[in-house]
C-alpha cells in the first residue's frame, strides 16, 4: 500500500515535468478549466438575480449544494480521471504494457493519466467551496461538518465508482461512450441544483440507478435544517456499496480483456 | 523454460464494408466473424535459447507473444513459463520478464530518459544495488551515456530503440519478448541491436524469443526458428530446416536470399 | 467546389459509420434537454412572472439547442486540425492548390452539419410527440420559418468563422489546446449556451446582444420560438450579417499573415 502511494506520486512528479514542458499551454488550460466551471457559477447566480428562489430553495442554499458537489466531483476528478483517458490507453495498446509490469492495473491507469490543468476545477472548486460554506448562513455544529466530510468522502467514491465503471466498459467497445458523459459531467453539472427541483422522477432517477442523492439530497436536508435524522448524517458513506459494485464491473472488464484482447 | 501445448484463441471481429449504402444497413444490423488466431500451438523453448518467431502479417504472432506475457487467456490449452501459468499469476511472472515491443514506447515522451527509467525501477521495486549496476552495464552496451538526459522526442528512432531496450532490461528479466526490435532503424543501429541482443543471450543467458519481418535478424541471432501461418506452427527448426523446406518444392530456390525464401515458403504453405 | 461537395460526402460517411457514436451522442443529448427543461420549468413554477420568455419559447429553445449542438458547441473544434499544427503535416497541405482558410472553413462546415444531420432529425422527432408542457411547438407562420432556417445557416457560419480565429491564432502560439479551451470557455457563456441571453439582467443583456457571440445560437434559436421578431428582428439579422463578414475578414487576414510567417513545429 505504501509502496502503491509513493509510485503514485512518481507517476505525478513525471507528469509535473513532462507538463512544465509546455508552461504557456498549461496555464491557458488552468484559466480555462476555471473559467468553465465559473461559468456554471454565472449561471446560477444570474439565475437568482432573477428568480430569488427555486423550488423553496434560496441563493445561499443552492450555493452550498453546487459547492459540495462540484468539491466532491473535482477530488474524485482529482486522482480518478486517470480513467478518462482510459479509451485511448487501451486504443493504442498502451494497456498491454501495462499488463506487462508487476503493478495493478488501476494504480497503473491513474498514474500514467493524471490531468494537471483540472487544477483549475479544483482550484474553483476551492473557492466556490469556501464561499459556499461561508455565505450559506448556517450554524456549523460538530455534527454538521461531520456531514459535510462524509458527503466529500461519500461524493469522491461515488464519483470514482462512475469513472471506473466508463473505463471498464472501455474493455467491451471504444464507440459510444459518450453517453457516460451523462453521468459524470452531467450529474456535476445538474447536481448544482438539489434533485428534487427536477421532479419526484428524477429524484428517484438518482436514488436508485445511481445514488448521487446519497452524497447530495439527503445529507443537505440535514445541513438546511429540514430533518433532525441522524441516518442523514451517515447516508453518504452508503457509496461505498456503489463503489464495490463499479469494481466488480472493472473486475469483469478485465476478464473479458484477457479472453479478447482489445 | 517455456511449454505452449494444443493452445488455442480466437477472437469476434466485426465485419464492415465501405460505401454508404453499406453503412446505412450496418446502423441496423451488424455482422461478425470469428476469427481463429492460433489453432493448437505447441512448443517448448529451453532456457538461454534465443528463438526466431517469424510468420506473415496476421499469423498469430502477436497473439502467441500475448499470452506467453501474460496479457490474454487462451480458450484452451496449457502454458507454462518458468512453472507459472502467466494470464494466472500475472503479478509473479511479468517481474520475470521483459517485453520490448517495437512499435510502441514505453518511454514518458516529454521527459529525459532516466526519469523513465527511475519510474521503472520504482514500479518493479529494482533494489538499488541492482538498478545501479544494470543501468551502469546497460549504458555502456547501449551507448546511452549522451542520451540519457535528453527528452525522448528528441530522440532518433535508432536512439529511442537502444533506450527501449534498456528500459526493458533493467529489473534484470529472465525473458526477454521482442516484438520487432529492428522495424524501421537504420543500419548502423541495427547492427548496435542485434550486437547487443547476442551479447545479452551470450553474457546473462536470457532466454530470448524474437518476432520480426526481417530476416537478417534471424539470420543473424537465431539458430531455431518457429514458422507459423494461420494460427499453426508449420516448421520448429534451423534456417538450414527452412531452406531444405523450401527447396523441397521449388529446388531452384534454395541458394537465393532469405528474404525469397521466406516469401516462397509463405506462398507455398498458403497462409498468406 | 466540386472538392468541397466530395469532402462533404466523405465526411458524412464517415459520421454514419460511427454509427454507435452517433446514437449515444442522441441520448445524452436527450438527457441533457430533459435536465434543462426540468431546470427552467422549476423557476417557471417558482416565479412564472419573472420569466422572460414564454415557456413554449424556451422548450423549442432548448430542443433546437440539442438538436443542433454540432451547429453551435464551439467546443467542438477539429482535433485534426490542431494536430497538424501541432506536428508539422500543415507543411502538407501548403503545398495543396486551395486557400488554408476555404478548405478548412469547408471542412469544419461539413464536418458539425454531418454530425447535426445524423442527430437532430431523432431529437426533434420525439421532441414535436412529447407530452406538454415539453412538447416542442411549430413556429407562428412559414416565413418565421424561413428566417429561422436562413438565420440557421448564418448562426452556424458565425460559429465557424469564430473558430477559424481559434485555430488561426494557434499559429502564432506553441500551445494550440491551451488557446482552444481558453477561448470557447469565454464563449460559452456569452453565446446563451449555459444561460439564454434574455435571462440575463437588462444593462448586460443589451451589451452581449450586440457581441457577436450572439449572433451564433441565440438568434436562430429565439426566433423560431417567436421571441424575436419585429424590428428587433431586422437588427439581429443585420447584427449576424455585419459580424460574419468581419470574422471572415479578419480570419482571412490573418491567415495571409500566418502562412507567410508559419513556423513548422515539431518534426
Amino acid at each position: 500500500m505504501k509502496r502503491g502511494i509513493s509510485l503514485y506520486f512518481h507517476y505525478i512528479s513525471v507528469i509535473i515535468r513532462s507538463t512544465m514542458q509546455y508552461k504557456m499551454s498549461f496555464l491557458l488550460s488552468i484559466i480555462g478549466q476555471f473559467l468553465i466551471s465559473f461559468n456554471v457559477f454565472l449561471g446560477i447566480y444570474f439565475m437568482f438575480i432573477r428568480f430569488n428562489e427555486v423550488k423553496g430553495y434560496t441563493y445561499s442554499e443552492v450555493l452550498l449544494c453546487f459547492s459540495i458537489m462540484l468539491m466532491e466531483f473535482s477530488l474524485a476528478e482529482c486522482f480518478a480521471r486517470g480513467f478518462d483517458g482510459f479509451s485511448s490507453i487501451v486504443r493504442n495498446g498502451e494497456f498491454d504494457r501495462i499488463m506487462v509490469r508487476p503493478r495493478s492495473p488501476i494504480l497503473q491507469v491513474l498514474g500514467s493519466r493524471f490531468e494537471l490543468s483540472r487544477i483549475g476545477r479544483m482550484l474553483q472548486a476551492v473557492v466556490m467551496f469556501v464561499y459556499g460554506i461561508t455565505a450559506s448562513g448556517i450554524t456549523w455544529t460538530l455534527s454538521r461538518v461531520i456531514t459535510v466530510v462524509f458527503m466529500l468522502i461519500g461524493g469522491t467514491m461515488l464519483f470514482t465508482g462512475i469513472f471506473m465503471i466508463y473505463a471498464a466498459l472501455c474493455f467491451f467497445t471504444l464507440e459510444g461512450l459518450e453517453f457516460m458523459n451523462v453521468f459524470t459531467d452531467g450529474a456535476r453539472e445538474y447536481g448544482k441544483y438539489p434533485f428534487d427541483v427536477y421532479g419526484k422522477n428524477i429524484l428517484r432517477l438518482c436514488t436508485f440507478v445511481v445514488p448521487y442523492t446519497l452524497v447530495q439530497y439527503y445529507p443537505l436536508q440535514y445541513l438546511l435544517g429540514r430533518t433532525e435524522s441522524p441516518y442523514y448524517i451517515i447516508y453518504p458513506l452508503g457509496t461505498v456499496f456503489f463503489l464495490a459494485v463499479c469494481y466488480g464491473v472493472w473486475r469483469y472488464g478485465l476478464r473479458h480483456y484477457k479472453s479478447n484482447g482489445s | 523454460m517455456i511449454t505452449m501445448e494444443n493452445v488455442c484463441k480466437s477472437y469476434k471481429v466485426a465485419k464492415r464494408n465501405a460505401g454508404m449504402k453499406e453503412a446505412c444497413k450496418a446502423l441496423f444490423r451488424r455482422e461478425t466473424e470469428t476469427v481463429k488466431a492460433l489453432s493448437d500451438v505447441s512448443f517448448t523453448i529451453n532456457d538461454s535459447e534465443m528463438v526466431g518467431y517469424i510468420g506473415p502479417n496476421g499469423a498469430g504472432k502477436s497473439s502467441t507473444i500475448k499470452i506467453l506475457s501474460g496479457i490474454l487467456t487462451p480458450e484452451s490449452g496449457n502454458c507454462l513459463v518458468d512453472g507459472r501459468v502467466p494470464w494466472k499469476n500475472r503479478i509473479e511472472h511479468v517481474k520475470r520478464i521483459g517485453v520490448v515491443f517495437g512499435q510502441r514506447s514505453q518511454l514518458w515522451w516529454d521527459v529525459p530518459v532516466i526519469d523513465s527509467f527511475e519510474l521503472l525501477k520504482d514500479i518493479y521495486s529494482i533494489p538499488k544495488n541492482e538498478y545501479i549496476n544494470n543501468l551502469e552495464e546497460l549504458t555502456g552496451k547501449l551507448k546511452l551515456n549522451e542520451l540519457l538526459r535528453t527528452p525522448v522526442r528528441q530522440l532518433s528512432l535508432g536512439q529511442r530503440m537502444r533506450c527501449e531496450i534498456a528500459a526493458s532490461l533493467l529489473h534484470s528479466p529472465k525473458i526477454l519478448f521482442l516484438d520487432e526490435p529492428t522495424i524501421g532503424l537504420d543500419a548502423v543501429s541495427k547492427l548496435a541491436v542485434r550486437d547487443f541482443i547476442m551479447n545479452l543471450n551470450k553474457e546473462h543467458k536470457t532466454t530470448i524469443i524474437l518476432t520480426t519481418h526481417d530476416m537478417q535478424d534471424i539470420e543473424a541471432l537465431t539458430r531455431r526458428i518457429i514458422l507459423i501461418g494461420k494460427g499453426r506452427v508449420l516448421m520448429d527448426g534451423t534456417i538450414d530446416d527452412m531452406r531444405r523446406l523450401a527447396a523441397s518444392n521449388e529446388a531452384s530456390d534454395a541458394e537465393k536470399s532469405l528474404d525469397k525464401i521466406v516469401a516462397a515458403l509463405y506462398q507455398q504453405l498458403n497462409i498468406l | 467546389m466540386k472538392k468541397y461537395i466530395s469532402f462533404f460526402g466523405l465526411r458524412l460517411n464517415m459520421g454514419l459509420q460511427y454509427r454507435v457514436a452517433a446514437a449515444a451522442g442522441i441520448v445524452t443529448q436527450f438527457v441533457w434537454g430533459f435536465m434543462e427543461c426540468f431546470v427552467f420549468r422549476a423557476f417557471y413554477e417558482t416565479n412564472p412572472a419573472a420569466f422572460p420568455m414564454e415557456f413554449k419559447a424556451m422548450v423549442s429553445y432548448i430542443w433546437l439547442q440539442q438538436a443542433f449542438l454540432a451547429f453551435f458547441a464551439t467546443w467542438m473544434m477539429d482535433n485534426d486540425i490542431f494536430d497538424s499544427i501541432l506536428s508539422g503535416n500543415i507543411a502538407y497541405e501548403l503545398c495543396r492548390p486551395v486557400s488554408i482558410y476555404n478548405m478548412w472553413f469547408a471542412k469544419n462546415a461539413a464536418t458539425r452539419i454531418s454530425r447535426a444531420l445524423l442527430r437532430c432529425m431523432p431529437i426533434l422527432i420525439v421532441a414535436f410527440i412529447l407530452p406538454e408542457p415539453f412538447k416542442m411547438t411549430l413556429p407562428k407562420n412559414i416565413l418565421t420559418f424561413i428566417v429561422f432556417m436562413f438565420t440557421l445557416a448564418l448562426g452556424l457560419g458565425v460559429t465557424i468563422a469564430f473558430c477559424m480565429l481559434v485555430y488561426i491564432i494557434s499559429f502564432f502560439t506553441v500551445s494550440p489546446q491551451g488557446v482552444r479551451i481558453f477561448f470557447t470557455s469565454l464563449v460559452e457563456f456569452f453565446c446563451g449556451a449555459i444561460v439564454p441571453i434574455p435571462f440575463l439582467p437588462k444593462p448586460l443583456k443589451s451589451i452581449v446582444e450586440l457581441l457577436p457571440f450572439a449572433g451564433m445560437q441565440n438568434v436562430p434559436l429565439r426566433i423560431y420560438g417567436g421571441d424575436i421578431y419585429g424590428e428587433e428582428l431586422t437588427r439581429a439579422v443585420l447584427l449576424q450579417t455585419v459580424w460574419f463578414v468581419l470574422l471572415v475578414l479578419i480570419g482571412r487576414g490573418l491567415c495571409k499573415i500566418a502562412e507567410k510567417k508559419i513556423v513548422v513545429q515539431g518534426g
